[in-house]
C-alpha cells in the first residue's frame, strides 16, 4: 500500500501559557488520498483548527511532535521558507472567518492577482483576467465588475465565496476547509457545499472539511474523524460512522441534534456535562467524567485507539460486543426515532 | 427513551444515574397552569422600518426590517420564528417586549393593547414578558456575580420574596440545572451552556407568562444544545410556559415548536402548525429552506432533492416589489412581480402568501398543483 497524499502521524501540539501547557492535540494520526475528503468533527476546543493549522504550517508558540507528510515532503522537517513555497499551489486553507483572512485595503480582485503570481510568473492583466475567472467559477455574479469590490463591499456568502476563490486560484492540490460554511444561511451554505464538491471532482483535490455540523460532514465526507479534547475519540467511513458508530461521544453527538428526517422525539439524548479544560484534561479517558458508561479504567488509563473494523478505528474500553450490543439495543432506536 | 445510556444492564446502570434528567428539584412556586387555547398574544401588521444611513444627495432611505407581520401566540404553546439573517427576527421580538418602537400596527397582549404604552406603565408588562438573548457571553455583566444578575429583576421591580431574595435566586439556579453555591460566582466562571442557564434563570425570576428566546441555542455546542433544548421544555412542562422562539436552524424549531412561521424580508410568508408545515410545506421559499438543510447520515439516507437557491436575500433597503421572493424563486410569473400575494389559509391553521403554492390541496385557479 502506498503512502497516501497527505499522512499525518501521531501529531502533537502544545502550547506554553501562563497558565500551562494547553495540550492541544495528542496523538492524532490519519491519511487523505487525492479525490478524497476527510471530514473532522468535535466540540469547540477539540483541536479541529490546530491540526489543521499544524498541517499548513501556520502556528505560532506552539511545540509540535508526530510526522506530517505531504506528498512526500515530511513538513515537520521542512524549513518555514519551504513550506511558505508549498502554500497556495500545494495545499491551502479556507478559514472560518474570511473577514481575518482577507485584507481590508485591497480590492478582492487585488488579493487573488497577488496569490495567483506567488506561484505563476504572469503578468498583471493575465492574472486578473484569472481572477475574473476564479470569481465566475464561485458564482459571483458579474465577477468583472465586482473584481475591483472591497472585501466589505460583499455579502458574507460572496466573501465566503471570494476567499474560496482566493484559496482554489492556484489549484491546490490538499484543500483545507476550516468550518466554512458556519457563519451563512443554509441556502448559501448548500451552494458552497456544491461549490466544493464540484471542484474537487474537476480537480482531485484532497480535502479537509472541519465542522461541527454532522449534516454537513455527511454531505462531503468519506472519512470522518470524531475529535475529543485532542485526540481521535473515532475514525469510520461516513457509512460505518453513522451507521455503526461506536464511541459513547460520538452517540452523544448523533442523538444531541434534531433533525428534519425524523419524528421529533419528546427529548433529545444529552450529553452531560461540559467540554474539559484543556489544560486539566481528565486522567485516564478525557470524556469519563461525562460518559455514562465510564469504568474505572476509564478513569486512569486513557483508552487506546484500535481497530475494530477495516479502517474503523474506536478509543473506548468497552469491549467490542459490549459496545456493539449497547448501540443496537440502547441508543441507535432513540438516534433514529420515528425514522 | 430520553436520556443517553439509559436502559441497559451492567454500565447503563452508571448511565441511569449520570445522565438523568438535567433537573429533578422541586420547581419554586408553580403558577396556575395557563389555560390552554386562549389567545395570550396577538400582532397585527406590526412593522418597524429603520431610518438607514444615506450620503449626502442621496434620497432617505428607509430599512424594512419587518414589514406587516401578523401572527398570535396562544397560552401554553411554543411559536416558531424562523428564516434567513436579517430577515427581521429579532426586530419582531425586540418591538414585541417594547425594547423599540413600531413604526406601525398593533400589539394585543392578555387581552391589552400594549403598543403604545409609556415607560411607566410598561413595568408589570415587563414582568409578564421576558427576553432570553443569542449570546450567552455579551449579555450577563462580567461585573455582577450569579446572585446578583438572577436576583436584579427582584430589585428592579421591588418585589420581596417569602425567604428572601437569595433563597429565591437560588431555587431559581436550581430550576435550571445549576447548583445553589453557585451564588456568588461571576459570568467568566462558566461555560456558554451554563451562561445561557443563568440567562434563563434571570428570565424566570418574575415568573413570565411569555418568553421570547432568540436563538437560544446558536451559540453553543451540539451537546450543549441538547441540554438547553431539553430544559426549555422541561420548563414548559413544569411552570406552563408560552414560548416564541427565534432561531434560523430548521431542526431545532422543529424540534421545540408546536407551530412555525417562516419570515422573509420582513414578512411572513408561511405559518402553519409542526407538522402540517414540515410534511407539507407550500411557500416555494420554505421548500427550498427545508431542502438545504444537511441531513446527517450515511450516503444511502433519503435526502429531499435540493432546490438550488441563485444569489442572496436582497437588501431590505429595496426588497423587491409584490412577492419579495420573486428574484430568487423558480416559480415566479408575471402576477409575481405585481400583486403581493396575501397570507392565505390553504390548510386548517396552515397560511400561505404565494400566488402559486407547492403541496396545495385542492384546485383553485391561483393554485399550480404540486410541481
Ligand atoms: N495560540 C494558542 N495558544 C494557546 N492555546 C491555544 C492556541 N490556539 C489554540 N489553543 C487551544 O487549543 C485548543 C484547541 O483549539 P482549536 O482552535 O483547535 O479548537 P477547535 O476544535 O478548532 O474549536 P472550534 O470549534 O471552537 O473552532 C483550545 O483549547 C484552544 O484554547
Ligand atoms: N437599529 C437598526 N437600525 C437600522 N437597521 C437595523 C437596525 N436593527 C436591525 N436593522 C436591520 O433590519 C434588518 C432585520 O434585522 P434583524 O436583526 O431583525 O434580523 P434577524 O432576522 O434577527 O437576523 P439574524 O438571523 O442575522 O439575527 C436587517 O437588515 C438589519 O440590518
Ligand atoms: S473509555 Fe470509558 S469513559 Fe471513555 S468513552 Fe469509553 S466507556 Fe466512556
Ligand atoms: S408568489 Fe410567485 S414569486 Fe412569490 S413565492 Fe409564490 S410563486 Fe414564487
Ligand atoms: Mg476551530
Ligand atoms: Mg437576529
Amino acid at each position: 500500500m502506498t503512502a497516501p497524499f497527505l499522512q499525518v502521524k501521531d501529531l502533537q501540539v502544545s502550547f506554553p501559557t501562563d497558565d500551562g501547557l494547553v495540550r492541544s492535540v495528542n496523538d492524532v494520526s490519519f491519511g487523505v488520498a487525492r479525490g478524497e475528503t476527510l471530514g473532522i468533527v468535535g466540540e469547540s476546543g477539540s483541536g479541529k483548527s490546530v491540526t489543521s493549522l499544524a498541517i499548513m504550517g501556520l502556528l505560532k508558540g506552539a511545540k509540535r511532535s508526530g510526522e506530517i507528510w505531504l506528498d512526500g515532503i515530511s513538513l515537520l522537517d521542512a524549513s518555514s521558507e519551504e513550506v511558505r513555497k508549498l502554500r497556495g499551489r500545494k495545499m491551502a486553507m479556507i478559514f472560518q472567518d474570511p473577514l481575518s483572512a482577507m485584507h481590508p485595503f485591497y480590492s478582492v480582485g487585488q488579493q487573488i492577482i497577488e496569490a495567483y503570481r506567488i506561484h505563476h510568473r504572469v503578468t498583471k492583466a493575465v492574472a486578473r483576467k484569472h481572477a475574473i475567472d476564479m470569481l465566475n467559477r464561485v458564482g459571483i455574479p458579474r465577477p468583472d465588475k465586482r473584481v475591483d469590490d472591497y472585501p466589505h463591499q460583499f455579502s458574507g456568502g460572496m466573501r465566503q465565496r471570494a476567499m474560496i476563490a482566493m484559496a482554489l486560484s492556484c489549484d491546490p492540490e490538499l484543500l483545507i476547509a476550516d468550518e466554512p460554511t458556519t457563519a451563512l444561511d443554509v441556502t448559501v451554505q448548500a451552494q458552497i457545499l456544491d461549490l466544493i464538491r464540484d471542484l474537487q471532482r474537476d480537480f482531485n483535490t484532497a480535502v479537509i472539511l472541519i465542522t461541527h455540523d454532522l449534516g454537513v460532514v455527511s454531505e462531503l465526507s468519506d472519512n470522518i474523524l470524531v475529535m475529543y479534547a485532542g485526540r481521535a475519540a473515532e475514525y469510520a467511513s461516513a457509512e460505518d460512522l453513522f451507521t455503526a458508530p461506536e464511541h459513547p461521544y460520538t452517540w452523544g453527538l448523533l442523538g444531541s441534534m434534531p433533525r428534519l428526517d425524523a419524528e421529533p422525539t419528546d427529548r433529545l439524548l444529552q450529553i452531560k456535562g461540559t467540554p474539559p479544560s484543556m489544560i486539566n484534561v481528565p486522567a485516564g479517558c478525557a470524556f469519563h467524567p461525562r460518559c455514562p458508561y465510564a469504568d474505572l479504567a476509564s478513569r486512569t488509563l486513557v483508552p487506546p485507539l484500535t481497530e475494530v473494523a477495516p479502517g474503523h478505528r474506536v478509543a473506548c474500553h468497552i469491549p467490542v460486543e459490549e459496545r456493539r450490543r449497547i448501540w443496537q439495543h440502547d441508543i441507535r432506536p432513540a438516534v433514529e426515532g420515528g425514522r | 427513551m430520553n436520556s443517553f445510556g439509559e436502559g441497559s444492564p451492567g454500565r447503563g446502570q452508571a448511565g441511569r444515574d449520570l445522565v438523568a434528567r438535567p433537573m429533578d428539584v422541586v420547581p419554586l412556586e408553580v403558577p396556575p397552569e395557563a389555560p390552554q387555547g386562549e389567545t395570550l398574544l396577538e400582532v397585527e401588521a406590526l412593522t418597524k422600518h429603520f431610518p438607514a444611513h444615506s450620503g449626502l444627495f442621496k434620497p432617505k432611505q428607509l430599512v424594512k426590517a419587518v414589514d406587516g407581520v401578523s401572527f398570535t401566540v396562544t397560552a401554553g404553546e411554543t411559536l416558531g420564528l424562523v428564516g434567513e439573517s436579517g430577515c427581521g427576527k429579532t426586530t419582531t421580538g425586540r418591538l414585541l417586549v417594547r425594547l423599540i418602537e413600531p413604526t406601525s400596527g398593533r400589539i394585543v397582549f392578555d387581552g391589552r393593547d400594549i403598543t403604545h404604552l409609556r415607560p411607566g406603565q410598561m413595568r408589570p408588562l415587563r414582568r409578564d414578558i421576558q427576553m432570553i438573548f443569542q449570546d450567552p457571553y455579551s449579555s450577563l455583566n462580567p461585573r455582577h456575580t450569579v446572585g446578583a444578575i438572577v436576583g436584579a429583576p427582584f430589585r428592579i421591580q421591588k418585589i420581596s420574596t417569602e425567604g428572601g431574595v437569595k433563597k429565591s435566586v437560588q431555587e431559581l439556579l436550581e430550576l435550571v440545572g445549576l447548583s445553589p453555591e453557585h451564588y456568588n460566582r461571576y459570568p467568566h466562571e462558566f461555560s456558554g451552556g451554563q451562561r445561557q442557564r443563568i440567562g434563563i434563570a434571570r428570565t424566570l425570576a418574575l415568573k413570565p407568562k411569555l418568553i421570547i428566546a432568540d436563538e437560544p441555542v446558536s451559540a453553543l455546542d451540539v451537546s450543549i444544545q441538547a441540554q438547553v433544548i431539553n430544559l426549555l421544555e422541561d420548563l414548559q412542562d413544569t411552570l406552563g410556559l408560552t414560548y416564541l422562539v427565534i432561531a434560523h436552524d430548521l431542526s431545532v424549531v422543529r424540534h421545540i415548536s408546536d407551530r412555525v412561521a417562516v419570515m422573509y424580508l420582513g414578512k411572513i410568508a408561511e405559518l402553519g402548525p409542526r407538522k402540517s408545515l414540515y410534511e407539507t410545506p407550500m411557500h416555494p421559499y420554505t421548500v427550498a429552506l427545508m431542502s438545504a438543510v444537511p441531513i446527517p447520515g450515511p450516503a444511502s439516507t433519503k435526502r429531499p432533492k435540493r432546490i438550488r437557491l441563485e444569489g442572496d436575500v436582497p437588501s431590505p433597503l429595496d426588497p423587491p416589489p409584490a412577492c419579495p421572493f420573486h428574484t430568487r424563486c423558480w416559480k415566479a410569473q408575471d402576477v409575481c412581480r405585481q400583486i403581493e400575494p396575501p397570507l392565505r389559509e390553504l390548510r386548517p391553521g396552515h397560511r400561505v402568501a404565494c400566488h402559486f403554492p407547492e403541496n396545495a390541496p385542492g384546485d383553485g385557479a391561483a393554485v399550480a398543483g404540486t410541481g
